[in-house]
């Protein structure tokens, strides 16, 4: 399993993020005329740095473990680039625009998965 | 699996979006009614959105998080205009009737609005279909 683990790399990890950043932007588009809601994002590099970094080891009970991040999903408001009237920060031409960019991101990072699943298969199969 | 709770999202949007549409129709189709006080008198209905949080989501909303729903409907507070048309049956006894509040161009202006965000969450559902079909694909083959 660990092999396996190994050979996906980052991109397994990268992939559940993307999704993750996804569901962000959707939440944004859904809640384009909602008055006073703020618009989030996800910083990808800094959560995918994150959950890269192992945690601080503890080797006594009483060794207080540091948490790694008060924000753990790494959501942040996004600021707008015009202010409205009703309070709400979503501008619906930059959240398609960032939406057509994961779906990009997140059908590039698949294909390099896609990639490492058949590389494996045929190691398996030995062809 | 966060690909498949934007589906939820994205009905959530869908769901309101229909709503706002349907007063938009009632608006529109009560423009022209006329009636004999002013307690009466058509106002028109406004939706209020209001995002659906994590901390209040009420039973049937369960995986909806970040989502929107209709949180009242709210009467336009824009003035009922009194006209004089004493052979309006409907008239009072000074002989005024009283005209419903409804702005056809913010109707109109509202639809287009309401049908723009409809086609922004079709769109969501459509990519995020197409992904996880790209998805499931690895496993075939």
């Amino acid at each position: 399993m660990n092999m396996i683990d190994n050979a996906l790399g980052v991109h397994a990890q990268a992939l559940g993020l993307r999704s993750k950043r996804m569901e962000v932007l959707s939440r944004n588009i859904a809640n384009a005329d909602t008055p006073h809601f703020k618009a989030k994002d996800v910083d990808f590099a800094s959560v995918l740095k994150q959950s890269r970094e192992a945690s601080l080891n503890t080797t006594n009970n009483l060794h207080l473990s540091i948490p790694m991040d008060e924000n753990p999903g790494g959501e942040k408001y996004r600021v707008p680039f015009n202010a409205s009237f009703d309070g709400n920060t979503v501008e619906m031409n930059v959240e398609q625009a960032k939406f057509g960019q994961v779906a990009a991101d997140y059908q590039a990072t698949l294909n390099i998965l896609e990639n490492r699943v058949s590389g494996i298969r045929r190691a398996l199969r030995g062809d | 699996m966060s690909l498949d709770r934007i589906f939820n999202i994205a009905g959530s949007a869908l769901n309101a979006q229909t709503t706002r549409m349907n007063t938009t129709a009632s608006n529109l189709a009560n423009a022209g009614t006329v009636s004999g006080n002013e307690g009466e008198a058509f106002r028109a209905k406004r939706a209020m959105f209001k995002t659906i949080l994590e901390q209040q989501q009420k039973p049937h909303e369960q995986g909806y998080a970040g989502g929107v729903r209709i949180e009242k409907l709210t009467d336009d507070p824009a003035p009922i205009r009194k006209m004089s048309d004493p052979g309006n049956p409907m008239a009072d006894k000074d002989g005024y009737v009283y005209l419903a509040n409804v702005n056809e161009m913010t109707e109109m202006v509202e639809m287009m609005a309401a049908a723009r965000s409809y086609q922004n969450n079709i769109e969501v559902v459509n990519t995020t279909r197409q992904m996880l079909m790209r998805t499931i694909d690895i496993i075939k083959t």
